[in-house]
């Protein structure tokens, strides 16, 4: 029982909760989008700079959240910078099947996601406590809904 | 777990005398499962309690022997069905000490009785410009059907302000009631912080002005009961299951005579008294206000809900609740960098919390893992959260069936908390 919570909360996990890492409202990002949880009233608000030919160029995050939600919302943001729009929609399928599926497999197999995917596997537990698995996907759904141009989401 | 049902040596609370917290757990089937391997510690009462083998049994009879549809038909099951509804009714007057049963209106809940007022008494009665006294510590329930209602008629919300203890401020009260002022809807006890408002006074005050009040009893009236008659309220609304009775049944109590002024809320079956399709007569109250087929086996279970609750005695409950209350404020206290939001002098066994750097929710799934059930959020009530500046608290909640021995695991599940964030 304690060690599925030991895998849960893991030392990465803990120390980006409490450091996290872009940490920031970046003044030249021109994606942004806001996603709330309702069910816990986190919110997190996720800061892109995409460059005209549809590359990341900078990702950061602000807002209130668990643990779980701002450790995620940091390494992502650490993550998806130089990675075209599609590459990052594969990484969130990726990432998406690990938390919610056993018998995960990433989605795409290109070098980028799999070498990405290895940092997100300290995020794995929350397959066994499916109630956080919305506080894992909360900044995610919202860095998608800013690629798309930006809106407000909700992940009921 | 260390079942104890008195406080430890050296802790003065005073004694609840004659309160055998052990026999009445053994009326609560589920608190003898375990959860993960460790004894279930149901801390979580106020979002919806436990429920006592009396209700569960009536509602099994109520489908096996006796289930009908109810104010129809002449058959045998029809009448007994009928007659075990309506008794339930005479058993909510009772509890609430209403004068009369016609005052009781069965809801699907406490938040559709909110709905029933705004809908029936508020589009009747108000207009653009007239305002409604809230206050910053109620939940959803009680803010959101008013909106609604602001945006339909253009009224205005007044909302009476708290301090940092959570205790309403009643001088800003007094000064909010002003000749615009039609209703008044606070919360009897709030849900987030166990705030216990002094609803008698808030009632007279309120009356002084001619101004007619809606009492939010959804916690109240689980911790303290009440006496409507005595409180003088307009209306009173609860939901059953907060009130160890099941989901899907609430209760509106309104005074006959402002009921008897209001409109039908929905239209439908068992409403109306004639029927043809140039014009309709209505029932008188309560049955106006209760079209379609209603929760007939709810209904009858929380009326066993009820006698359970006479007949282990309110007051017994009360001070059993109000020793857990000091005992797990003391020891939860004793955790360092553990903050109570909610320190009212006059509050009932809600401990609203957080723990350091420890996100509420990442308290909830860590102490979950050790049997411990506990509410993690903003509680329905974000204005109330927005005051105190928090996304979210931790929240126990204590009931009749708690025991001093849980408020020593849910203390002990907390330093486990400190454990892992450090």
């Amino acid at each position: 029982m304690m060690d599925e919570l030991r895998d849960l909360y893991q030392e990465v996990i803990l120390d980006h909760g409490k450091s996290p890492r872009n940490f920031r409202h970046p003044e030249d990002a021109n994606r942004e989008a806001r996603g709330d949880n309702p069910m816990c009233g986190d919110k997190v608000t996720v800061f892109l700079k995409v460059s005209p030919g549809g590359v990341v160029e900078d990702a950061a995050f602000e807002g209130r959240g668990c643990a779980i939600s701002t450790a995620s919302a940091s390494m992502m943001t650490e993550l998806i910078v130089g990675r075209t729009e599609a590459q990052v929609k594969s990484l969130f399928e990726s990432f998406h099947e690990m938390c919610t599926k056993e018998d995960h497999e990433h989605v795409h197999h290109d070098g980028l996601d799999d070498e990405a995917m290895e940092k997100l596997q300290v995020l794995a537990g929350v397959r066994q406590f499916p109630m956080r698995v919305k506080c894992a996907t909360l900044a995610w759904h919202t860095m998608d809904a800013a690629l798309a141009g930006g809106t407000r989401i909700s992940t009921e | 777990m260390n079942e104890i049902t008195k406080p430890p040596q050296g802790f003065d609370s005073g004694t609840t005398s004659g309160y055998d917290v052990e026999e009445v757990r053994k009326d609560f089937p589920i608190l003898s499962r375990e959860i993960y391997g460790k004894p279930l510690v149901y801390l979580d009462s106020a979002a919806s309690a436990q429920k006592p083998r009396r209700v569960i049994d009536a509602m099994v009879t109520s489908m096996t022997e006796e289930y009908s549809n109810v104010h129809r038909g002449v058959h045998w099951l029809s009448a007994t069905a009928t007659t075990r509804f309506e008794a339930a009714r005479k058993t909510v007057q009772r509890f609430i000490n209403a004068r009369e049963d016609r005052e009781i209106v069965f809801t699907r809940s406490a938040t559709e009785a909110v709905n029933l007022v705004a809908s029936s008494w508020g589009r009747t009665n108000l207009r653009e410009g007239d305002e409604i006294v809230i206050s910053q510590m109620e939940h959803h329930a009680n803010i959101v059907p008013w909106q609604m209602l602001r945006t339909e008629k253009g009224i205005v919300l007044k909302i009476v302000p708290i301090d940092e203890a959570g205790t309403l401020l009643m001088d800003e009260y007094e000064k909010l009631l002003g000749p615009k002022t039609k209703l008044v809807a606070l919360s009897h006890m709030s849900n987030a912080l166990g705030t216990i408002n002094p609803v008698k006074d808030i009632v007279r005050i309120a009356h002084d002005k001619g101004i007619p009040v809606l009492i939010d009893g959804c916690q109240g009236i689980t911790h303290l009961g009440v006496d409507v008659q005595d409180l003088g309220a307009d209306f009173y609304v609860f939901s059953g299951h907060k009130l160890y009775g099941p989901t899907g049944i609430g209760v509106l109590y309104g005074r006959a005579e402002i009921l008897e002024g209001m409109p039908p809320y929905q239209g439908g079956g068992d409403m109306i008294a004639r029927v043809t399709f140039e014009e309709t007569t209505f029932k008188g109250i309560p049955h106006r206000f209760e079209a379609g087929t209603p929760a007939i086996v709810e209904v009858i279970g929380l009326g066993a809900a009820l006698e359970y609750l006479m007949e282990l005695g309110l007051d017994r409950v009360a001070a059993h609740e109000r020793d857990l209350l000091a005992y797990a404020t003391a020891q939860l206290l004793e955790i360092p960098g553990l903050r109570i939001y909610g320190t009212s002098p006059d509050k009932a066994s809600i401990v609203s919390f957080t723990l350091g750097d420890a996100h509420p929710h990442d308290i909830g799934t860590i102490i979950d893992r050790a049997g411990i059930a506990v509410r993690a959020g903003h509680h329905c009530a974000q204005p109330l959260m927005d005051f105190y500046n928090v996304p979210a608290t931790a929240r126990a909640s204590f009931a009749l069936y708690n025991t001093f021995g849980e408020v020593d695991a849910l203390v002990a599940s907390l330093h486990r908390v400190r454990e892992i964030f450090g």
